[in-house]
C-alpha cells in the first residue's frame, strides 16, 4: 500500500485496517503524532488528510490511501508555521504530549476560519484534551496567530470564507 | 514519599569535548536509537568513571556550548529549564549557549524522585553551587593562562574578563584548562547577590518547547530500538487476582504476533510488582492489540472482588460519624461542643481518582545476562533501577535508565510497575521490548487516589465565635500499597492539610477512622491535600455562613494572629514535607496575606447578603508543599446547570525561580482541580474499575475552561513547592461559590453528580 506523508510517498506493508496512527508511528517512525486514547476522544493523534483534521487513531490506512497526509513533522519546513511560532511565544506546552494534536487541529481550523471568535476556537478545539491545563494559552496563541497572519487562510482557500 | 535524603553535591566536572564524547559513550554500545529520534539527547552521566571523582552537572565544550545535566524528570513543570537556568545564572553562561542533557538514573546525583514538588526547593542551593563552582574554575583557568591573580578575573556573559587589561577569553577557549583546576570547596564559593541575577526569577523560555511544537520531542511511548517487539498486556482486573486459564491459539495466528508471554502477579502488598497478566508481543502496536483481543482467559477470585466504590464511600461516611483514633488534641473539643451555643456538623466525601496522564505509561527494556537498559517516562529512575534490578536478580547499578520526556506524570510515573513489565518481557524474549499501555489499561490499572470521607463538627459560642472544632477522616492509606495491615490514614497523609489545619481554635481534635484498601492506592498531584482541603475549606465556609459572617473576615479570625506554629503534638510528628520548620515554617501571616489578596479578586458581599442572582463567588486558601495558594471562583447556577465563569489564583511560593512556569503550573493546577471537582470519579464494581476511557472518565475541555488569572506574590523566602499546591483549594472554592450562588451545599464530589455542567 502507498501512503503519501508530508509530501513523500511511502510503500507500507500493513493490514489495510491498521489505523493510520500506527502506520505513522510504527512503520514510518513518525512519532510526533501521539497515542492518547485510541478512540477519537482526545485529539492527540490529529493529522491532516487533504488539509482536513482527522484522528489518526480511528482512520484505517485504506481510507487515506491516495490522500496527502500531513503530520506535525511536515506542518512547516522549519518549525515556523504561525501557530508553531505563537505556541513558542506564549510558551504554551507543559508536558507537550498533546500539543502536536492541538496544533494540527488549530492549523486546519485556521485555514478555514482565519479570524475566529472565542466561541469558534472553543468549538474547533473541543476535541483536544490537555491534562496539564494549557487551554488559556492555547486560546491566546490561536488568537495571536490569527491576528498576526490575517487572510492567510483566504489566500490558501482562494478567498473562500468558511466560518 | 518522604524520602529525606539529599546528597549535597560538592564537586563539579568540567570536561573537554574529547573527554565528553568518551564519557558519553557515544561511540560504543550495541544499541542505537532509531534515526527518527532527533530530539533524543544522550545521557552521559553514567559514562563517568568513578575514579575521576567529578560530579557531572556542568561541562563546557570548546565550541562554547555549556552542557548542564538535568537529573530530575520533565513532565510539564519545566524543570529542564528551571534548574539549568539557576546553574547558568551562577556561572555567567548565556542561556542561548546552554544545552540541557537529561541525566541517567544515578544515585550520585542525590534524589531523582521527581515528586512532592521538591525539585527546585531541594536543589536550588545545589544548582547555585554547581554554577558558582564552574564559574570559579573558569576564572582560575583564565588567571593561570594570563598569569594574573584570580581576583582580577571575572566571568561575565560566557567570557572571563581580565579587569585591569581588558582582555578576555571565551568559556570555550578556557574549557580544557578549566577542567584541570581544583574543584573549589563549598565554603570558598561566592554566590551572586540577588540583584545580579540574570535568569533566576526571570521567565526563561521553556527549553523543550521548540521540539514539542515540531514533533521532535521524545516521550516514553516514542522510543524506537532496533529489533524491538511491542507488547500489550491483558491484566487481572481485580487486585490480587491471578491468571487461571489461557488460550492463546487465536492470538498467535494474528499477523505480526511473535509471542505470548505470561507475567506472574497477584502479589500483595502490590508495591510496584507487575499485575498478573498475559503479554502479546508483536512487531507493531496494531498487531499486538489485535492479538490481545483474541486471547481467551480467566482470572482467579480474590476477596477484593466484593469491592464496590459507591458502597465503600457510604461505609466510610458511616465510620467517620463515630469516634475514631485521636491523632491530635488541643483543649477539650468534646466538652466545648457540649457547651456550645450552636453546633454544626457536615460529612464530605470524594471518590477514587485516576491520573490519566495524556501519555499512557510506556517503557522499553533490553535485558541481558549482566545488565539491563531502560528507556522510559519515569519520575524516579533510581526507583526503576532498584525494582527492575530486584525483578531480574541484578544489582541496581547494572540497570541503566534513560529518562525520556514524560507526557504528564502527576505521580503515576513514579510507580515503575510498567518498567518491570518491560524488563521481564525482554528477559523472556531475548529482544528489546516496548510495553505500550492503552488508555483503557491506564484507567483500569492505575494506583488510584484514595476515595475518602470526612466528618466535621464545630461549636460556636453565643457571639458566633468558634469554640470547638472536631475533624475525622477515613481513606485507604497509600501505605497499603507497601505493607500489609494499613487500615487507617497514615500520619504522613494527615500532614497534608489535615493535622496542620491552621485555625487558632482553643478546643480542637483531629481523628482518623478505619479504611482498608482494595485496590492499588497511590499519590496523585497534591495527594491527600485534595480531600483534606476540600473538607477543611468547605466546612470553614459553612461555619462562616452559619455565623452570618463574610468568609474573608471569618477566615482571618479563624486563622488568628500572625504566628509560626508546629502542628506536632504528642506522638504525632509533623513532617513538613521533609523540610525543617526553621527554613519553611507554617506561617499564618503568609496564609492570611494570600487570603486577603484572594478575597480581593472576588465579590464576597453577595455571600453575606444572601443570594438571588444565581451567580456567586467562593474562595479557599491552603498551605501545601510549603507554599500558600488561594483560589477565587465565580460560578453561575441556573436551573440545575453550573457554569464556571472565572477563576483566579494567588500564590506565595517563596522565590519564583521561573515566574512563567510558576504561572503555568498554577493554570494547570486550576484545570486539574476543575477536572477532579467537576467530573473526576473512578468507579469500582466487583473489585474492577468500570470506567475505561475519556468518555466515562472525562477531563475538562477547552470550552469548559473559565477565564483565569495568576498572581504571584513577590517573595525572598526560599523557593517552595509549585507543581502541586495549586490543586487543593480549587474544589472547595467551586463548591463554596456554588453555595453562594444557589444555596446548595455540595459535600460529595464530583459536582456533576448534583449539577449539570454547562
Amino acid at each position: 500500500m502507498e501512503l503519501t506523508v508530508n509530501g513523500e510517498k511511502h510503500q507500507i506493508d500493513a493490514d489495510e485496517n491498521m489505523p493510520l496512527l500506527w502506520a505513522l508511528r510504527d512503520l514510518l517512525q513518525l512519532t510526533g503524532t501521539k497515542f492518547g486514547c485510541g478512540a477519537g476522544l482526545c485529539g492527540a493523534c490529529t493529522v491532516h488528510a487533504d488539509g482536513m483534521a482527522i484522528r489518526a487513531c480511528l482512520t484505517p490506512v485504506k481510507a487515506v490511501a491516495g490522500q496527502q497526509i500531513t503530520t506535525i513533522e511536515g506542518l512547516s519546513s522549519a518549525g515556523d508555521h504561525p501557530l508553531q511560532e505563537a505556541w513558542i511565544k506564549h510558551n504554551v506546552p507543559q508536558c507537550g504530549y498533546c500539543q502536536a494534536g492541538q496544533i494540527m487541529t488549530a492549523a486546519a481550523f485556521l485555514e478555514k476560519n482565519p479570524s475566529p471568535s472565542e466561541a469558534d476556537i472553543n468549538q474547533a478545539m473541543s476535541g483536544n484534551l490537555c491534562r496539564c491545563g494549557t487551554y488559556p494559552r492555547i486560546k491566546a496563541a490561536i488568537k495571536d496567530a490569527a491576528a498576526s497572519h490575517p487572510g492567510k487562510g483566504d489566500e490558501i482557500n482562494g478567498g473562500e470564507v468558511n466560518g | 514519599m518522604g524520602a529525606k535524603s539529599m546528597d549535597n553535591r560538592k564537586g563539579i566536572a568540567l570536561v573537554s569535548r574529547r573527554k565528553f564524547l568518551q564519557l558519553a559513550g557515544l561511540s560504543g554500545g550495541s544499541l542505537i536509537l532509531g534515526a527518527s529520534l532527533p530530539g533524543w539527547q544522550p545521557a552521559w552521566a553514567s559514562g563517568l568513571e568513578a575514579d575521576t571523582k567529578l560530579n557531572l552537572f556542568v561541562s563546557v565544550d570548546s565550541d562554547d556550548t555549556v552542557s548542564i545535566i538535568c537529573h530530575r524528570s520533565e513532565m510539564g513543570q519545566g524543570i529542564r529549564t528551571g534548574l539549568p537556568q539557576v546553574v547558568a545564572d551562577e556561572m555567567e553562561a548565556e542561556w542561548a549557549k546552554v544545552k540541557v542533557v537529561q541525566g541517567l538514573g544515578d544515585k550520585r546525583y542525590g534524589s531523582q524522585n521527581t515528586d512532592g514538588s521538591r525539585s527546585v526547593r531541594r536543589f536550588y542551593d545545589t544548582m547555585r553551587k554547581m554554577g558558582a563552582s564552574a564559574r570559579t574554575m573558569l576564572e582560575e583557568a583564565a588567571a593561570q593562562r594570563w598569569s594574573v591573580p584570580v581576583a582580577e578575573c571575572e566571568a561575565r556573559a560566557h567570557r572571563v574578563h581580565h579587569k585591569p587589561s581588558g582582555k578576555s577569553a571565551s568559556f570555550g577557549e578556557l574549557a580544557e584548562l578549566a577542567a584541570t583546576q581544583k574543584v573549589p570547596d563549598d565554603a570558598s564559593l561566592k554566590l551572586k547577590p540577588a540583584e545580579s541575577f540574570k535568569y533566576i526569577g526571570k521567565p526563561v523560555p521553556t527549553y523543550d518547547t521548540p521540539d514539542m511544537v515540531t514533533g521532535k520531542a521524545v516521550f516514553g511511548q516514542d522510543v524506537v530500538i532496533d529489533n524491538m517487539l511491542i507488547a500489550s498486556i491483558e491484566r487481572a482486573p481485580v487486585l490480587g487476582s491471578k491468571l487461571e486459564k489461557l488460550d492463546d491459539k487465536a492470538a498467535k495466528k494474528i499477523t505480526g504476533v511473535i509471542a505470548v508471554e505470561r507475567l506472574d502477579g497477584g502479589i500483595e502488598p502490590p508495591l510496584f510488582h507487575p499485575l498478573s497478566g498475559v503479554a502479546v508481543l508483536a512487531t507493531n502496536t496494531w498487531a499486538t492489540m489485535q492479538g490481545r483481543k483474541a486471547l481467551k482467559l480467566s482470572w482467579s477470585d480474590t476477596p477484593h472482588a466484593q469491592h464496590d466504590s459507591a458502597s465503600f464511600i457510604e461505609t466510610l461516611k458511616q465510620r467517620v460519624s463515630e469516634p475514631g483514633k485521636v491523632i491530635t488534641q488541643h483543649g477539650d473539643a468534646q466538652k466545648a461542643l457540649e457547651a456550645a451555643d450552636k453546633r454544626l456538623q457536615a460529612t464530605y466525601s470524594a471518590p477514587y481518582l485516576a491520573h490519566a496522564t495524556m501519555e499512557p505509561v510506556s517503557a522499553t527494556a533490553l535485558a541481558k545476562e549482566d545488565g539491563c537498559e531502560i528507556w522510559a517516562c519515569v519520575q524516579d529512575p533510581q526507583s526503576v533501577q532498584a525494582h527492575v534490578g530486584t525483578a531480574l536478580g541484578l544489582p541496581a547499578e547494572k540497570i541503566k535508565v534513560n529518562v525520556t520526556l514524560l507526557g504528564g506524570g502527576f505521580g503515576r510515573k513514579s510507580k515503575p510497575d510498567f518498567v518491570v513489565e518491560a524488563a521481564l518481557l525482554s528477559k523472556k524474549t531475548g529482544r528489546p521490548v516496548k510495553v505500550v499501555w492503552s488508555r483503557e489499561d491506564d484507567i483500569h490499572h492505575d494506583y488510584y487516589h484514595a476515595a475518602s470521607a470526612a466528618f466535621f463538627e464545630a461549636g460556636l459560642d453565643k457571639d458566633g465565635k468558634v469554640s470547638s472544632w472536631l475533624q475525622r477522616t477515613a481513606f485507604p492509606s497509600i501505605g497499603g500499597t507497601f505493607a500489609p495491615g494499613a487500615d487507617h490514614p497514615a500520619p504522613f497523609e494527615l500532614d497534608l492539610g489535615f493535622a496542620d489545619m491552621p485555625f487558632a481554635i482553643d478546643n480542637r481534635q483531629c481523628e482518623t477512622a478505619q479504611a482498608e484498601y482494595h485496590t492499588r492506592i497511590g499519590w496523585l498531584r497534591s495527594v491527600s491535600n485534595i480531600q483534606n482541603a476540600f473538607g477543611v475549606c468547605s466546612f470553614a465556609d459553612e461555619v462562616a455562613h452559619a455565623a452570618g459572617s463574610n468568609p474573608e473576615e471569618f477566615l482571618l479570625e479563624l486563622i488568628g494572629p500572625d504566628r509560626k506554629f508546629d502542628p506536632s503534638q504528642g506522638e504525632y510528628k509533623y513532617n513538613n514535607y521533609g523540610e525543617s520548620q526553621e527554613k519553611f515554617p507554617v506561617d499564618t501571616a503568609r496564609l492570611k496575606e494570600v487570603l486577603r489578596r484572594t478575597a480581593a479578586k472576588a465579590d464576597l458581599s453577595s455571600v453575606a447578603n444572601g443570594r438571588s442572582s444565581g451567580e456567586g463567588w467562593g474562595i479557599a486558601v491552603h498551605r501545601s508543599f510549603l507554599s500558600y495558594v488561594g483560589i477565587a471562583t465565580k460560578v453561575r447556577v441556573q436551573n440545575g446547570k453550573l457554569e464556571i465563569l472565572e477563576m483566579h489564583c494567588v500564590c506565595d511560593v517563596g522565590l519564583a525561580v521561573n515566574p512563567d512556569r510558576v504561572e503555568s503550573q498554577m493554570e494547570g493546577a486550576m484545570v486539574f482541580g476543575l477536572s477532579l471537582a467537576l467530573m473526576g470519579e473512578i468507579k469500582m464494581e466487583k473489585g474492577a474499575v468500570s470506567n475505561s476511557n475519556f468518555h466515562d472518565y472525562p477531563l475538562l475541555r477547552i470550552q469548559q475552561c473559565p477565564a483565569m488569572s495568576v498572581e504571584i506574590i513577590a517573595s525572598e523566602e526560599p523557593p517552595a513547592g509549585v507543581g502541586e499546591p495549586g490543586v487543593p483549594p480549587v474544589a472547595p472554592s467551586i463548591t463554596n461559590a456554588i453555595f453562594a450562588a444557589s444555596g446548595t451545599r455540595i459535600r460529595d464530589l464530583p459536582i456533576n453528580r448534583h449539577l449539570t455542567l454547562a
